[in-house]
């Protein structure tokens, strides 16, 4: 199965492109991410492999494996092998998680509200002038933190921005925090990611990622329009 | 058959087969056998995972192409959310309960489970509730929300049908089988078992079982607390998950998730079970490291109620807080790869050949070892934001529940079918069989992981037209096909199996366990008499036990008085403690489900007078099971053969049923633990509080009613040992003092002002509704305790009603004090300033 999954390696690959995708990654929360997948994901092949390749011992040639103690295998297996892996992936995303959820208001951040309701996504540049709101768009500029506030004025929503690696359920009667930051310019698509009823599949929106320059023209000229 | 020839087998099978045997025709429906109840649990639970299979299959014909006309949203919705319902509490649950109502006896050596007709009850109103939510799929009303039913969404604002309500009262319904499954087995595998098995000599599925039971016995509450809480908000506007009132929709996802963690559990241990149990068999020795398995599943157990949260990653719980979730559920990984390499141990310690159910254990590592890996990754927070809510978690929920359940249960079904047909399979389609489905299902989930890292969000019927996520998805729906067809040809095996499989003599697998040392297929009695075992139960042999055993020289090996009798022993040590004697087949079970079934019909149409006197005739139903049990003298110890005499269990201090109520008292506090949790929560979580009109208890009148509990409870104490004595006085107090206690909580409850105003309120309403409901109850016990005691059931040797009612009557006059102290906490709290 080991050369199968090799086969298969490309073909994951090949088909990461795509303005909403988790390992297409445009910002560095969503190359953390992407990263860290990529890590357990070959680690994931390691492991399986020598499970399945013991497996496979075991079966055909019991004789090796009896040499060691039962208990012995239990131990190294059951113990030994996954604890620091464990360990070590724990800590990896205890310390990745923190700098990812990074607290409201850290490092200067562009604030939006976002408003879900069935089924349509509302964004409130919050201090910018004339408190100007897109629907179905949320604009943003590029290298710079953007902090979202997501609240819904009827059932649970979760914005969802995979490219940006961010994603945070908007429930009502609570304001939940999420942090984007995209580091290139470009389109990229978003989406409700909790099932909010039957317009659920076209709750989606784009986000719109601009140079610093051209998004506060953008404030300041077509939204106080 | 192995019928064995002496002519005084064949005289005992026919006495005890007289006895024990369901009878034909319509008294099939009075059967209260745990052989024939276990088959109906197993097909039942097989039928809904064909329907099932089949909604899974609308699903994967709609995601074959993008913009498929095939389903429009509503309908689609409808088929997702009765797939997972159905798959989760219609098939997995109930077909691991007939698994092990099937099997526990026969591997304990016992003749039957302790508690036969509330088995009935349970399967009855599994059918029952299952029919209701299969009705309204036809109908097209059925649950819409999500397998999970999310409020607000599902709630009257936004769910005004019929179709939440069905899951809530219909799935509520289906748990009490589950919730008396639990109950019946904890009590067998700890009582009911054959003389001299210690549980350190127990067959290692009944760990698997006993661990299992005890997580359904917490584990369920909570989700029965939530159904009942969103259904009163439904029906009566009692506002706990509306934000506007008090309300939190969290609340709401925490309930459910309590249950829904160890839920996973709960389906994974049983399959794992059988495979410990069938593997040593194909390996050719015991299983290795037995101490280190029990071990691993005690702390599975454990670790599995402590990790719900890792469901709510998103919901904005800070981040330090979900560390120690994300910890937890890594951690699961260690005891499960402890099982995992005590088989491998197993198998490379022995002579290992392969076989049907080896070809099973085969796919079940390799899909399983992948949805545990991909667990860890979703167990990590960073990662888990971008794959929670797409198919990612698709995939691995089915790498997992397939892997973890599908797979071993086809290779039990392999294995143990034999013992249900008494014939060898023919097996030419099993292989092909089993080839389709497990490349068919690789196919159809492994690709899942990547259309969810690519953006594909679940319960999504349409997606972008992009060329990769559409290729992806038509190649899984393909796969999906291939697999289908790979479970029906398993469904044609079986049936060339029952038509046309070979006879056998005995023990075909040359397995090491007692469900072996019997005849096949078994006969009603299981054993014509009871081993005495003197080894761990998995290394025994059936053949030579078998021989004796059905030849009478066991113990019980005769027919007494035409009763049906069977042993208990030390919970523990395993020492022959008390003979049981089980209740005879009756139509009881089928009524009193059917007396439930109204109850639950009526609150579904809001028919609520006949809901409110429903619950009447179903406490005249359940005491009419009484009636006629127990003996009008004391017997004494009484012969069981070699030579031994011990007591009747209506004699013994420690018979099943005290168990029993002990058990069902913990499943009944969890949900009041549940509940209190609640109020707690809504108190920190929720917003809107304090509440600006908070209901107050009354210190004079709080007093007063403390009173009366504690009079009641010193009155209930004093009860066992004057009832014993003939005298009833302390009985009549105790029901004295339930009634007086049950006036004061019903009268506190109606003069709240206005439950629907704020969630505290309408907590506070619900718990002393609760309160005064356990009153009623102990009042009902205490003055089923007076009949008895007054009819003559009663003797200083036979306190077995009065033990029990003395349990309900503490634990109702406990419920009382909490209560009261959770009333003027929250009244505490809720005050004006008492906020954090
Ligand atoms: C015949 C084989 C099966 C197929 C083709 C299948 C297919 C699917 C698909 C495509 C979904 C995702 C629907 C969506 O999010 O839009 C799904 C959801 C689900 N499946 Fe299956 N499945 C199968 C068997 C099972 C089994 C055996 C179980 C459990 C024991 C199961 C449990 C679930 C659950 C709990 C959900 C989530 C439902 C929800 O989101 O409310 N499935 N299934
Ligand atoms: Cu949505
Ligand atoms: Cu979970």
């Amino acid at each position: 199965m080991f050369p199968a999954v090799l086969l298969v390696a490309p073909v994951l690959l090949a088909g990461c492109a795509g303005d909403a995708s988790a390992l297409d990654p445009a910002g560095p929360g969503a190359r953390a991410i992407a990263r860290l997948w990529w890590v357990m994901f070959f680690a994931a092949i390691v492991l399986f492999a020598l499970v399945m390749g013991l497996f496979a011992l075991v079966m055909l040639k019991p004789s090796v494996g009896a040499r060691l103690p039962a208990g012995r295998w239990i131990l190294w297996g059951g113990l030994v092998m996954p604890a620091p892996v464990l360990m070590a992936l724990l800590l990896v995303s205890l310390v990745q998680g923190e700098h990812l959820l990074a607290r409201e208001g850290e490092g200067d951040p562009l604030r939006v509200e976002a408003h879900a309701r069935q089924w349509q996504w509302e964004f409130h540049y919050v201090g910018a002038e004339g408190g100007p709101v897109t629907v179905g768009v949320l604009h943003m500029p590029v290298d710079r933190p953007v902090d979202i506030v997501t609240v819904s004025a009827d059932v649970i929503h979760s914005l969802w921005v995979p490219a940006l690696g961010g994603k945070i359920d908007a429930v009502p009667g609570h304001r939940n925090h999420v942090r984007l930051v995209a580091d290139r310019t470009g389109t990229f698509g978003g989406l409700c990611a909790e099932y909010c009823g039957t317009g659920h599949t076209t709750m989606r929106f784009e986000v719109k990622v601009h140079e610093a320059g051209a998004f506060l023209d953008l404030l300041e000229r077509d939204f106080a329009e | 058959m192995t019928q064995p020839r002496g002519s005084e087998a064949l005289r005992l099978h026919r006495q005890l087969t007289a006895i024990w045997g369901t009878g034909p025709g319509l008294a099939r429906l009075a059967a209260v056998n745990h052989s024939v109840i276990g088959k109906r649990f197993m097909a039942t639970a097989a039928i809904f995972f064909a329907i099932g299979g089949l909604l899974g299959m609308l699903i994967r014909t709609q995601l074959a192409s993008s913009q498929s006309p095939f389903m429009e949203e509503g309908v689609y919705a409808q088929v997702f959310t009765m797939h997972g319902t159905i798959m989760m509490f219609l098939f997995a649950i109930p077909m691991l309960e007939g698994l092990a109502i099937y099997l526990l006896p026969k591997l304990l050596g016992a003749r039957d489970l302790a508690f036969p007709r509330l088995t009935a009850y349970g399967y009855w109103c599994y059918l029952f509730g299952g029919t209701i939510i299969i009705a309204a799929l036809a109908l097209g009303v059925a649950p819409d929300s999500g397998w999970f039913m999310y409020t607000p969404l599902s709630s009257r604002v936004f769910s005004p049908g019929i179709n939440a309500d069905v899951w809530l009262l219909g799935i509520t319904f289906v748990e009490i089988s589950a919730l008396s499954a639990a109950i019946e087995i904890l009590v067998s595998i700890l009582k009911l078992r054959a003389p001299g098995m210690s549980l350190d000599r127990m067959p290692i599925f009944a760990w698997y079982m006993l661990v299992t039971a005890g997580m359904m016995l917490v584990g369920f509450p909570p989700l029965i607390l939530g159904s009942i809480l969103l259904e009163l908000e439904r029906a009566f506007d009692l506002p706990f998950f509306d934000p506007a009132r008090g309300g939190d929709p969290l609340l709401w996802q925490h309930l459910f998730w309590l249950f829904g963690h160890p839920e996973v559990y709960i389906i994974f241990l049983p399959a794992a079970g059988a495979i410990s149990t069938f593997l040593p068999v194909f390996a050719g020795r015991p299983l290795a490291g037995y101490q280190a398995v029990v071990v691993a599943l005690i702390a599975m157990g454990f670790l599995s109620l402590g990790l719900w949260v890792h469901h709510m990653y998103l919901v904005g719980i800070p981040h330090l807080a979900l560390s120690f979730f994300s910890a937890a559920s890594a951690l699961v990984a260690i005891p499960t790869a402890v099982q995992i390499f005590a088989w491998f141990a197993t198998l490379s310690h022995g002579r290992p050949r392969f076989s049907l159910p080896m070809l099973y254990f085969f796919g079940f590592l390799f899909i399983f070892v992948i949805g545990g890996l991909t667990g860890v990754m979703v167990a990590m927070v960073p990662f888990d934001i971008q794959a929670h809510d797409s198919h990612f978690v698709v995939a691995h929920l089915h790498y997992v529940l397939v892997g973890g359940f599908v797979f071993p249960i086809l290779g039990a079904a392999y294995y143990w079918v034999p013992h249900i047909t008494g014939r060898m399979a023919v097996n030419h389609l099993a292989k092909p069989a089993f080839w389709m489905i497990f490349v068919g299902f690789n196919v159809t989930f492994f690709i899942m992981h990547l259309t969810g890292l690519r953006g594909m969000p679940r319960r999504a019927h349409l997606y972008p037209a992009e060329p990769g996520l559409e290729i992806f998805n038509f190649v899984s729906s393909v796969g999906s096909f291939i697999m289908a067809i790979g479970f029906g040809l398993v469904l044609l095996d079986f049936a060339l199996h029952f038509r046309f499989g070979q006879a056998f003599r005995r023990n075909p697998w040359r397995a090491q366990t007692l469900e072996w040392a019997m005849p096949t297929p078994p006969p009603a009695y299981a054993f014509a008499s009871l081993p005495h075992v003197e080894a761990r139960a998995d290394t025994l042999r059936p053949d030579d036990v078998g021989a004796e055993l059905a030849a009478g020289r066991g113990y019980l090996g005769f027919v007494r008085e035409g009763r049906m009798e069977t042993l208990a022993v030390e919970a523990i040590g395993g020492g022959v403690e008390q003979v049981v004697e089980l209740p005879r087949p009756s139509y009881l079970p089928l009524i009193t489900a059917l007396g439930t079934g109204v109850f639950f019909l009526a609150m579904l149409f809001k028919v609520y007078w006949i809901a409110s006197i429903a619950p009447l005739l179903i406490v005249a139903l359940f005491l009419r099971w009484t009636v006629g049990r127990g003996r009008q003298g004391d017997t004494g110890p009484e012969p069981i053969g070699r030579g031994i005499s011990v007591p009747s269990h209506f004699e013994s201090r420690n018979a099943p049923s005290i168990w029993a109520t002990l058990f069902a008292l913990i499943a009944n506090a969890t949900l009041v633990a549940s509940l209190a949790f609640g109020g707690l929560f809504l108190w920190i979580s929720a917003p809107g509080w304090p509440p600006p009109d908070m209901p107050r208890p009354d210190l004079v009148s709080s007093l007063a009613v403390l009173a009366v509990l504690a009079i009641g409870g010193v009155a209930a104490l004093g009860g066992v040992s004057a009832g014993a004595a003939g005298r009833t006085a302390p009985l009549a107090l105790t029901a004295a003092m339930h009634a007086a206690s049950a006036g004061f909580f019903a009268w506190s409850a109606v003069s709240i002002a206005d439950p629907t105003a704020h969630a505290a309120a309408a907590t506070v309403f619900v718990a002393l509704c609760y309160a005064a409901l356990h009153a009623m109850i102990g009042f009902v016990f205490a003055c089923y305790g007076l009949w008895r005691v007054s009819a003559g059931w009663v003797s200083p040797a036979r306190l077995l009603d009065l033990r029990i009612g003395l349990l309900v009557h503490l634990y109702a006059f406990a419920a009382g004090v909490i209560t009261l102290s959770f009333w003027w906490l929250l009244a505490e709290l809720g005050a004006p300033g008492g906020e954090a």
